[in-house]
């Protein structure tokens, strides 16, 4: 179907569906809330502490407020989270980030941002984060090796991130990549992937309001083998889409590469989208081990967040969009 | 003491009781929350581990007999297949339990449509009918020739546990790829006119009867 739009609108000013969908949402009032309630998610604005752990480290990151989308689930420990993730740029161990990190430098930043946008050039962190308000984000993490996570974020959403960069009608897709510092990064002196390390994502999916530009856990600043200082999450793709440590913002027009696609096309599709219904080629992805948790747990579809993102897939073979 | 005593006496309870540590330090770790965020995935790593570790030590132990001259090392062979064939029987029971609950759909899908788990199974049931024949009573019903056949099937389930592994790794395959070369080496070291060699080094050669244990207790 082709729908005709005035000329002079850009299409990265039009408000995504899902936005216009959580807006509809939050004026519905009581019963959406009860509905909002039932699924775990809370609302923008809904009052609660930010999440803490007395075992976190770090900077504590002033004046966060409660974001939405949060799950009131039980988050995973700190130690957990940052002693047990994949970050193949420190090792491909799962504890390899947590003990070689060490000597990153994540201060001072720079993200250089170009291609298909009108205000390209280097930012530093500040000017990429400081003018929006650092939001707390309690979202599950599933990681394509069958186990997940349930992380406290702070961040800030993405898209209006990359409104501020205005992206032209020829963004279609937004890349991102990885810094290269082979000394700093062990991992990297190992020609195990192709770096540096390199993702995507369709600019609707950028400009998703889940998708978040993370710059702590646990109120605090991100930790080294997290991703420091700068990464993404993108909750309803498998946990190699949330690219680390992130220097390099390009809008394009033509679909971006990722490096785990290009390692092994058959296994990592572009969209990586969690679905318990679409297999890894080596193994099933209808459960997953929550950290903490003895006995595996069902796999949502979209990671439990089909109703912020289903729309962005309709009609498409999500078999063969893997 | 002799040879034969040092074997029996010293090296056989002592590897008894290291081949017991991976156990207890698993066992350690999960009281004393030491095995990481994941214990499940640590328990049938490690398990799993230990499993292809003492298979492949079982294959050893031929070719290091020929090499030293030490016959008496066949005595060491059966208790290290044995422990290779227990900690397989935990890693899978880890599986069937921690992993899939009993669910047997679950099971039969995996062990049908993943092909690393189709392999790890089989080596599994191949290693069943090696633990059941290890007893002096079955080599004597066998009878020293059909045992010898039937138990070259450790050469099988070593290959099956190998694949098992590479297969499953997602890009980072150096453990398996060590596991896989230690195999290779055990196959050259089958091929006749590499095992004549070997047994030249210390001039100590035995033919083949002798690698079915002998009808004594050990």
């Amino acid at each position: 179907m082709l729908i005709k739009r005035p000329a002079d609108i850009k299409s990265s000013e039009i408000t995504d569906e899902a936005v216009y969908l959580d807006r509809r949402r939050f004026i519905g009032g009581a019963a959406g809330l009860g509905a909002a309630a039932a699924s775990g998610l809370l609302l923008p604005g809904a009052a609660s502490a930010l999440v803490s752990d007395p075992k976190a480290t770090g900077a504590v990151l002033p004046g966060i407020v409660d974001g939405p989308f949060s799950t009131d689930e039980d988050v995973t420990a700190y130690k957990d989270v940052t002693r047990y993730n994949n970050f193949y740029e420190f090792g491909t161990d799962k504890a390899d980030p947590s003990k070689n990190s060490g000597r990153f430098k994540p201060k001072p930043w720079k993200v250089k941002v170009l291609g298909e946008c009108e205000k390209p050039g280097d930012y530093d962190f500040d000017d990429i984060i400081g003018q929006h308000a650092l939001e707390e984000r309690i979202y599950r993490l599933r990681c394509v090796e069958r186990w997940s996570m349930v992380i406290p974020w702070v961040g800030v959403p993405l898209g209006p991130v990359l409104k501020r960069f205005q992206p032209t009608s020829k963004a279609k897709y937004v890349a991102f990549r990885t810094v290269f510092r082979p000394t700093e990064m062990p991992g990297q002196q190992r020609g195990i992937l192709d770096w540096p390390y390199v993702e995507g994502l369709r600019i609707d999916e950028a400009m998703n309001p889940l998708t978040l530009l993370a710059v702590g856990i646990y109120g605090r600043e991100l930790p080294n083998q997290n991703g420091a200082p700068i990464r993404l999450v993108v909750p309803w793709k498998y946990g190699y889409k949330s690219i680390k440590s992130v220097v390099t913002i390009r809008f394009t027009e033509e679909q971006p590469p990722m490096t785990w696609n290009m390692t092994l096309p058959n296994e990592y599709g572009f969209y990586s989208n969690v679905n318990p219904e679409v297999d890894h080629p080596r193994w099933s992805q209808a459960r997953e081990r929550r950290i903490g948790e003895i006995l595996k747990r069902d796999t949502l579809m979209f990671n439990g967040y089909s109703e912020q993102v289903a729309d962005m897939y309709s009609g498409m073979d999500l078999r063969k969009y893997f | 003491m002799n040879r034969q005593h040092l074997v029996s006496r010293v090296l056989k309870p002592a590897i008894f009781i290291a081949a017991l540590v991976p156990l207890a330090l698993l066992l350690w770790g999960a009281t004393h929350d030491g095995l990481g965020a994941n214990p499940i995935e640590t328990i049938t790593h490690e398990t799993g581990d230990w499993g292809l570790r003492f298979l492949l030590i079982t294959l050893c132990v031929t070719p290091l007999r020929r090499i030293t001259g030490w016959n008496e090392l066949i005595r060491l062979r059966r208790m290290l297949g044995l422990f290779a064939f227990f900690y397989v029987c935990l890693h899978f029971s880890t599986y069937i339990v921690l992993d899939a609950f009993f669910d047997l759909d679950y099971i039969l899908e995996d062990i049908t449509d993943r092909t690393y788990i189709t392999l790890g199974f089989t080596s599994f049931l191949l290693l069943i009918p090696l633990a059941i024949t290890s007893t002096d009573a079955m080599v004597r019903r066998l009878g020293g020739r059909r045992w010898r056949l039937l138990h070259r099937l450790a050469y099988a389930a070593a290959t099956g546990g190998v694949l098992h592994f590479l297969w499953l790794v997602k890009v980072d395959i150096r453990e398996p790829l060590i596991y896989l070369g230690i195999l290779l080496l055990l196959f050259l070291a089958r091929v006749p006119a590499v095992a004549d060699r070997l047994a030249r080094i210390r001039g100590a050669g035995r033919d083949e009867k002798t690698s079915a244990p002998r009808q004594i207790a050990t």
